[in-house]
């Protein structure tokens, strides 16, 4: 069993102004009596991990847009690209 | 190869391992925060997720549940910053309570009203602390600050919680 806040450190909790606080609180928000998982979450993380896009980079799409541009204004360019690829 | 290593690597077996042992932990923890067993399991998954897709900037030799322990705490902050100001708690989660008279209950829903409104980062502390009693490096753990900044914020988060109270005319 844990100690809490009752020991370990020094709880400024522990004064004459907050006495009883913790037990109000406790009574008001009644802690959760070992919550448990009530189904296995790995098919959702596999649809999660199916659903996600593949991302590709700014400087990626920057780059076509570049060679894009190069090809409609500089034709002539197209055969040197096509030789380097 | 070492699982950790292996998951770094982005093999998925050992994610599919890693996630099999920490799901449980991982949702006890989230829904001790956000009280809501549905959304509980949805920031289960995000926190695997996130940490699947951070897995690159992981050290395998590093603390792995402190890790993963910080991404579930701030995502469940996230969602409390989110969220509406006050869910009730199921009642199949809560502990049973006691029969009370018109006072108690009056304090009761006044404490809870009070509590919902406390900032998020003032009642993440409160929560785990005082409610769930998980100690101050535990928690100073999970939101990667010091035990200190959090002996500041329980004593800040019970300050406000009183003087709400007492403008709502409840003298605790």
């Amino acid at each position: 069993m844990k100690n809490g806040l009752e020991d370990g450190m020094k709880d400024p909790l522990q004064g004459n102004e907050f006495n009883g606080m913790r037990e109000k609180l406790r009574d008001a928000l009644p802690p959760l009596q070992q919550p448990e998982l009530r189904r296995d979450l790995w098919p959702d993380m596999l649809r999660r991990i199916e659903q996600t896009p593949v991302r590709v980079p700014w400087f990626d799409w920057a780059l076509l847009a570049i060679s894009g541009a190069a090809a409609i204004c500089f034709p002539a360019l197209i055969p040197a690209l096509v030789y380097h690829l | 190869m070492e699982l950790l290593q292996r998951f770094v690597a982005g093999e998925l077996d050992a994610f599919e391992s890693l996630f099999r042992q920490h799901q449980r932990d991982v949702y006890r923890w989230i829904v001790r925060i956000v009280r809501d067993p549905a959304m509980a399991e949805d920031l289960t998954v995000e926190t695997f997720w996130r940490m699947h897709r951070g897995r690159a900037g992981f050290n395998p030799e590093g603390n792995f549940t402190a890790w993963l322990r910080r991404i579930a705490t701030n995502l469940a902050l996230d969602h409390l910053r989110r969220r509406r100001p006050y869910v009730d708690l199921p009642d199949e989660l809560a502990a049973e309570q006691k029969p009370d008279s018109a006072v108690q209950q009056q304090t009761r829903l006044a404490l809870r009203k009070a509590f919902a409104e406390l900032p998020p980062r003032l009642r993440v502390v409160a929560q785990l602390g005082l409610v769930e009693n998980e100690t101050y490096p535990e928690i100073a753990e999970a939101l990667g600050i010091s035990s200190g900044a959090v002996k500041t914020r329980m004593f800040r988060a019970v300050r406000l919680l009183r003087k709400k109270l007492q403008r709502s005319g409840v003298h605790p």
